[in-house]
């Protein structure tokens, strides 16, 4: 039946991005040695005396992500906790669609404004800061994600019954209490899930530190230098020519197994966290 | 003071501060509530300053130029007008289908449970990695090329979970007393699913197309990927002929750029004269997302008005 | 279950088994069902009823694991409509059924009462705005809605959805209706109502109704069933179940000991 043909797709789709990525990559680990992929500190794959180390690129994608998670996870969940246990219904009505707005702005807008708006700003108070640095898009990146975490871990709040905080407001706790040593506490795996989620964006996030972070490997935890990501080494390399199964080529995809990887094994636990709700309720 | 009088004082401190502990929580709580707002707020408010005065007929109507002043966003937003069309005629009807498939046929068995396995997965799949598949699969072994037609196959690709989904839930939400009342008038199961299901889940089907195509309009990083080029200076072919048949295709084939690869390209510049054109291409940007998204929010409420289970 | 009728009969109920999965629903029920006569169907919650006011239009084919053992005979033709080589929608289109609560389809009033026809192909307008009206008078109904055929059924009191749903019901000209608690979920005076007219329909119709209100099968049906875990205690004029009954599971129902 047709519909169950349009159903498969989604099967379909999962298996060729698996298929290709390996089937590229396969073709990349030919040529290249998966310890010196592994462990080499550099990535300079077009030089004329090319090394072919990942680290850069995977410190870069997580030192950027390092900074948007510091600023996402807390913010989202006192967003969430204060729309699900305080927030009065007309703050709520007005909050969330502006929220949802947040997340439906374009990348590169939010590229743009990291680049261009907030490290020039920040200049004024680190003067060392880099035109093209980690911290900024960081920032920006952690504001990104913020409808993400506090949207699913308000949902998992709200699926705490009512008459568990009656228990706890019984007993003379104020809100706060409540909700921190009960409320959160009984929703965590939805709140975990909804970390994980954050990550994971975070993670595969493209445009803001393609723009904002700079085209240069790195191997550094420091966040005011210019670094690159895993995201913005493809686009880098697809700005220009990529005949395919040039070397170039192969990069990319080297580039995004190891992205995939990093993220299917975030999306697994996140599964895994999300199943642990289900059966809890 | 006696021991009962020092432990009622002692509480009444500990109360007080677990009262301070809790409204200090509340301001911080409305806070950072208000972030997102007070973000948004001053994005906006940067792009305009910026981009405003750079808003006119002319850049609507001109080609990108090595001149900041004449640069102008023509074949950006064909590009993205065409490239949505086949977005939307990609993932629209698959999206539905295979939603109807789930919710209607599908038995509680391990290929529905695959299946929604790989849907739940694809939804957190980074934009780029699909820009990889479309590579591999559209541009080169399929022979699509760097075109229109493998740019809108990979948004429609990438924003499929988004349709599936929310066709999923608003057939979710129709009751099952009312298929019970149509399969007891002795309709048959696609009888039901033609006059009942579709037309009762068709706001939330629309409120999900729209979210995705806006998303699909923001997508730069997969378009990129499968070659879409940052300086057009013409247009792809015209879909109307003046022979017979009058309708053509060719443009699916053309190469093209979009909205969001235009506003890359003039922020990747040096010249401050390109960031104001980007900040311009921005605003449009964001006004394209923020009507559709108000749209789609707005359609949701007045369907839930009208048919209330 | 002896056959105690001597009128006509529309359908006979003949060692009717029912499981879900593996639990025994229904168990050999034996029961006439006369012509153009209301028979009820009273017992305690979760005896049985509804299950087995459903295997007569097929309902339980929509679900999974569900089995019929036995058989419902149909006549003029002697049919077994349980029989799974029978096809489901052409039982459905003899025998119609009424939901407890109200359901009416999103659409107009006229659009739901047509929708039966719509289904069997129908497309005439004129030949549906006839059908339309007079199921809508024999649902006594047509005089409040003449005016108001085109607007939403939602908008209807739940009194007069129910009565479009029983409308909606008749349009299709069915040889059995099929009642499942139908005014439980309205007030008395939507209750009266329905009961006068499911009184007058007998005149048209074969009805079966299945009730959790006694006084409503002594009321309205003319031959009564008392269910219990599955299975017919007793079947017998209405008249004389409420008066005489002969088993004392029955008459401890009817008066009030449990249930």
């Amino acid at each position: 039946m047709g519909l169950l043909l349009s159903a498969l797709s989604s099967i379909f789709i999962t298996l060729s991005i698996v298929f290709i990525l390996f089937y590229e990559a396969f073709g990349f680990f030919k040529d290249v040695s998966i310890l010196e992929f592994l462990t080499g500190k550099q990535w300079t794959p077009l030089f004329a005396q090319p090394k072919f180390g990942i680290l850069p690129l995977v410190t870069g994608t997580l030192l950027v992500t390092a900074i948007a998670v510091i600023v996402a996870l807390p913010v989202g969940l006192i967003v969430a906790v204060y729309l699900s246990e305080y927030a009065p219904f007309k703050v709520k009505e007005i909050a969330k669609p502006i929220l949802e707005l947040l997340a439906a702005v374009p990348t590169v807008v939010y590229g743009y404004f990291a680049l261009l708006f907030l490290t020039p700003i920040l200049q004024k108070f680190i003067t060392d800061l880099s035109g093209f640095n980690a911290l900024s898009p960081g920032i920006i990146m952690g504001i990104m994600i913020i409808p993400y975490v506090s949207s699913v871990s308000e949902d998992s709040m709200k699926a705490v019954p009512m008459h568990i905080r009656e228990g706890s407001y019984a007993m003379g706790a104020t809100k706060f209490q409540t909700a921190f040593k009960v409320v959160i506490p009984a929703a965590f795996s939805g709140i975990a899930a909804a970390f994980i989620i954050g990550i994971s964006r975070a993670i595969g996030e493209t445009m803001v530190v393609a723009i904002a972070a700079g085209m240069m490997p790195n191997l550094t935890l420091n966040p005011i230098e210019p670094i690159q990501t895993l995201t913005a080494y493809i686009v880098g390399i697809s700005l220009g020519d990529v005949p395919h199964g040039t070397i170039e080529y192969k990069t990319i995809f080297a580039a995004g197994i190891t992205l995939f990887l990093m993220t299917l094994f975030l999306n697994i636990l996140g599964f895994w966290f999300r199943r642990r709700i289900r059966e809890v309720y | 003071m006696s021991i009962e009088e020092q432990n009622i004082v002692d509480i009444r401190k500990k109360i007080a501060f677990s009262k301070l502990r809790n409204n200090i929580f509340w301001i911080i709580g409305l806070f950072s509530t208000l972030i997102g707002f007070v973000l948004l707020f001053t994005l906006m408010i940067d792009l305009f300053i910026d981009g405003l005065p750079r808003l006119s007929w002319q850049f609507f109507t001109s080609y990108p130029s090595r001149f900041p002043e004449k640069a102008g966003i023509l074949s950006a937003w064909v590009g993205t007008i065409l490239v949505m069309i086949v977005t939307a005629s990609t993932a629209v009807p698959l999206g539905v289908a295979a939603g109807i498939y789930l919710e209607e046929y599908g038995k509680k068995n391990w290929l529905t449970h695959l299946i929604e396995i790989n849907m739940n997965n694809l939804a957190g799949v980074p934009s780029i990695i699909y820009g990889l598949l479309a590579m591999g699969l559209f541009v080169y072994f399929l022979k699509f090329g760097e075109s229109i037609l493998t740019g809108g196959l990979t948004l429609g690709l990438l924003i499929l979970p988004m349709v599936v989904i929310a066709t999923r839930e608003s057939i979710r939400a129709i009751p099952n007393s009312i298929r019970e009342a149509s399969y007891a008038l002795g309709a048959t199961k696609w009888q039901t699913i033609k006059d009942h299901i579709l037309p009762y889940s068709i706001g939330g089907i629309l409120t999900g197309m729209i979210i995705g195509l806006s998303r699909a309009i923001g997508e730069t990083a997969p378009i990129i990927t499968v070659g879409a080029l940052t300086f057009i200076a013409f247009l792809p072919s015209s879909p109307i002929t003046s022979g017979f048949p009058f309708l053509s295709f060719r443009w699916l084939l053309d190469p093209f750029t979009v909205m969001p690869i235009q506003m890359f390209n003039w922020v990747s510049r040096p010249q401050a004269g390109f960031h104001l054109n980007a900040a311009a291409a921005g605003i449009v940007l964001l006004f394209m997302t923020l009507l559709m998204n108000g749209f789609a929010i707005y359609l949701r409420y007045k369907f839930r008005k009208r048919i209330k289970w | 279950m002896r056959n105690m009728i001597s009128e006509n009969l529309k359908a006979e109920v003949k060692k009717l088994n029912f499981y879900y999965n593996d639990l025994r629903a229904l168990k050999n029920i034996n029961l006439p069902i006369a012509d153009k006569r209301i028979t009820a169907l009273i017992g305690p919650s979760g005896c049985g009823k509804t299950t087995y006011l459903r295997c007569f239009n097929r309902m339980h084919d929509l679900y999974p694991n569900n089995r019929y053992e036995g058989e419902i005979i149909l006549y003029p033709e002697g049919l077994n409509i349980v029989d799974l080589k029978v096809d489901p929608i052409e039982v459905r289109m003899r025998i119609s059924m009424v939901f407890q609560k109200p359901n009416p389809f999103p659409k107009t009033v006229f659009e739901n009462v047509a929708y039966g026809l719509r289904v069997r192909g129908e497309t005439k307008v004129n030949f549906l705005k006839e059908r339309v009206e007079k199921a809508l008078r024999q649902a006594a109904l047509w005089e409040e809605v003449k005016d108001r055929v085109n607007d939403l059924a939602y908008n209807l009191s739940g009194g007069q959805q129910q009565r479009l749903c029983i409308a909606r019901a008749l349009a299709t000209g069915p040889e059995i209706l099929l009642f499942d608690e139908p005014t439980s979920a309205l007030d008395p005076t939507a209750t009266s109502k329905i009961e006068e007219l499911i009184m007058q329909l007998k005149k048209e119709v074969t009805i079966i109704i299945v009730t959790h209100n006694m006084q409503q099968a002594a009321r309205v049906s003319d031959y009564t069933a008392f269910m219990y875990l599955g299975e017919i205690i007793e079947f017998d004029i209405t008249s004389k179940m409420f008066t005489h009954p002969s088993q004392k599971l029955t008459e401890d129902y009817i008066t009030g000991r449990f249930g």
